[in-house]
């Protein structure tokens, strides 16, 4: 498949072994962006504690990219704080796979969406509390 | 290992036996078609009238000058289309097609509405199927032309081109069918048919690239796209592709000779691909028509699993998918669209063209990767999680999503 070859061993490796496949057991935020008619959704979950997060999990429906992206997204915030983690941008995951295929930087967007919307929903409910 | 080629829509391979034919014409035998003041030039001549009759036998032609040679498919639907519709006088008048051509058929139907003339689009069922009444409803004193393709390159429906060769007669229209991947896998006759023009494309049955025919039947003239030499009896000029000739020519007489044998072949390759994926992955849908199918087409999707991301499961094969991630234009296929198949399915499909040197134990291990692959994708679905706790996601109310204008 010539896709294989469009991605870097990185990307493959994540596409293969994702990290942190899941949901969060009685999560603090939960970022669900995208849309199925478009090919791609991302659900991402996050425990906080500390205003840190302590633990990030992912589902995603998507292509290899946002697949890896995903993945690498939850291990990018493992440790940070809130304020930190709103920093990472799509660009800075996909950086950290080693470069995706410019076509394939869109889905990288996914990723980054998905923890600022998990981050919102968290700040959401602490308001409310 | 090396990958195993499912994507025998897309292009085949060079027959070894076509090569073998062609090679002469591409080494020694180096003359022009048009120069027959020696022996060169004659030698390359009667080469390409060979050429010529092998694939008029393929289309059951009457007359070998009835095929004309062009570069390829596109060319020749490209000729059919404005070569007809610009020897019109008045430069006006009405063409029927489907919503499901290749891109060659609609974006020369779209160029041509911007020459004055109009374009129907005949309704198609969720197969992909022509409705014969509605095409006869939708023809009026100004329809000069009906052009439908005679089998659909994703799905892999076959038309009842001979009905509507039937109808367009009835009504003193021509009929254009895009063959090129019907040919080799269902029996085409021009004349019982009732076609008056029909696309060939080489490189889809195990011919050279570059090269392809339209198939004229006697009387009809072309306004011609390329002038020059007055070649291809003035309808298409340019020194002949001596060798693509001949590999066509060779190309179509192997797809004549083998038309039974391979395509029961192909069924049955097909069919055992269809009842793995049916019997072992449960929400799949079979896009396409259930039995009205190429012998080399199965187009699934599987629910809940992004198509290029099972694609890079089943490595080791080539496949291809209607997902959006797997286009340029980021837009799911078209056809599918057509089909009224819902964006969310069409994202999950994929295309298995198999050809010539696929085998049992190919698909057997194709069979193993997609049944792994879906459940390790679809566990890692959301969308899967969701329809397992009964939320609809068709009706759910998904985030604004632009990302990809990003």
């Amino acid at each position: 498949m010539d896709a294989w070859d469009d991605y870097t061993e990185e990307v493959m490796d994540h596409y293969e072994h994702p990290r942190n496949v899941g949901v969060v057991d009685n999560p603090d935020g939960v970022g669900i962006v995208g849309n199925p008619a478009c090919g791609d959704v991302m659900k991402l979950s996050i425990r906080v504690e500390n205003d840190h997060i302590v633990e990030a999990k992912f589902k995603t429906f998507g292509c290899g990219a946002a697949i890896a992206t995903s993945s690498m997204v939850t291990e990018m915030v493992k440790g940070k704080s809130l304020d930190e983690a709103l920093q990472i941008s799509n660009k800075a995951v996909a950086q950290s796979l080693g470069g995706l295929p410019k076509i394939k930087m869109h889905c990288s967007v996914l990723a980054e969406d998905a923890l600022k919307a998990a981050i919102d929903d968290y700040r959401k409910k602490k308001k409310e509390k | 290992m090396k990958t195993v080629y499912l994507d025998h829509h897309a292009t085949t391979p060079l027959d070894a036996e076509v090569l073998e034919v062609m090679m002469p014409y591409l080494t020694t035998e180096f003359g022009n078609a048009s120069s027959t003041t020696h022996d060169y030039g004659r030698r390359a001549r009667a080469a390409v009238e060979q050429g010529r009759e092998e694939v008029a036998a393929l289309i059951g032609a009457e007359q070998p000058d009835e095929i004309i040679i062009t570069s390829g498919a596109t060319e020749s639907d490209n000729l059919a289309m404005k070569g007809l519709a610009l020897q019109r006088a008045d430069h006006s008048g009405h063409i029927i097609t489907i919503a499901i051509e290749h891109k060659a058929i609609l974006d020369t139907a779209r160029f041509l509405e911007k020459q004055g003339f109009s374009v129907s689009f005949a309704p198609i069922d969720r197969y992909g199927l022509v409705d014969l009444e509605e095409l006869r409803g939708l023809i009026r004193p100004d329809t000069f032309l009906i052009t439908i393709q005679a089998a659909n390159s994703e799905i892999g429906t076959i038309q009842p081109i001979a009905e509507i060769g039937a109808i367009a007669h009835e009504h003193n229209l021509l009929f254009h069918t895009d063959a090129v991947q019907a040919l080799g896998k269902v029996d085409v006759d021009v004349v019982r048919d009732h076609i008056d023009m029909l696309s060939i494309s080489a490189h889809k049955i195990y011919g050279p690239k570059g090269v392809g025919a339209l198939y004229v039947r006697k009387g009809i003239r072309l306004q011609p796209l390329i002038h020059g030499g007055g070649h291809e009896m003035g309808m298409r000029s340019g020194t002949l592709n001596v060798a693509g000739v001949v590999g066509l020519g060779k190309a179509a007489l192997l797809a004549k000779r083998d038309l039974v044998s391979e395509s029961a072949r192909l069924t049955a390759l097909r069919d055992r691909l269809r009842q793995g994926i049916e019997s072992r992955i449960d929400l799949v849908q079979l896009n396409g028509h259930p039995t009205r199918r190429l012998a080399n087409n199965l187009n699934f999707s599987f629910s809940f699993v992004e198509g290029e991301s099972l694609m890079l499961g089943c490595r080791g094969f080539a496949l291809s998918s209607g997902s959006a991630c797997t286009s340029a234009s980021l837009q799911s296929s078209y056809v599918l669209r057509a089909l009224q198949v819902p964006d969310a399915i069409a994202h999950s499909s994929i295309r298995f063209g198999l050809g010539k040197s696929n085998t049992d134990e190919q698909i057997d291990a194709l069979l193993e990767l997609l049944v792994e692959n879906v459940k390790r994708l679809r566990e890692m679905s959301p969308l899967y999680d969701m329809a397992r706790e009964g939320i609809d996601i068709e009706s759910f109310s998904w985030s604004e999503h632009d990302h990809h204008n990003h």
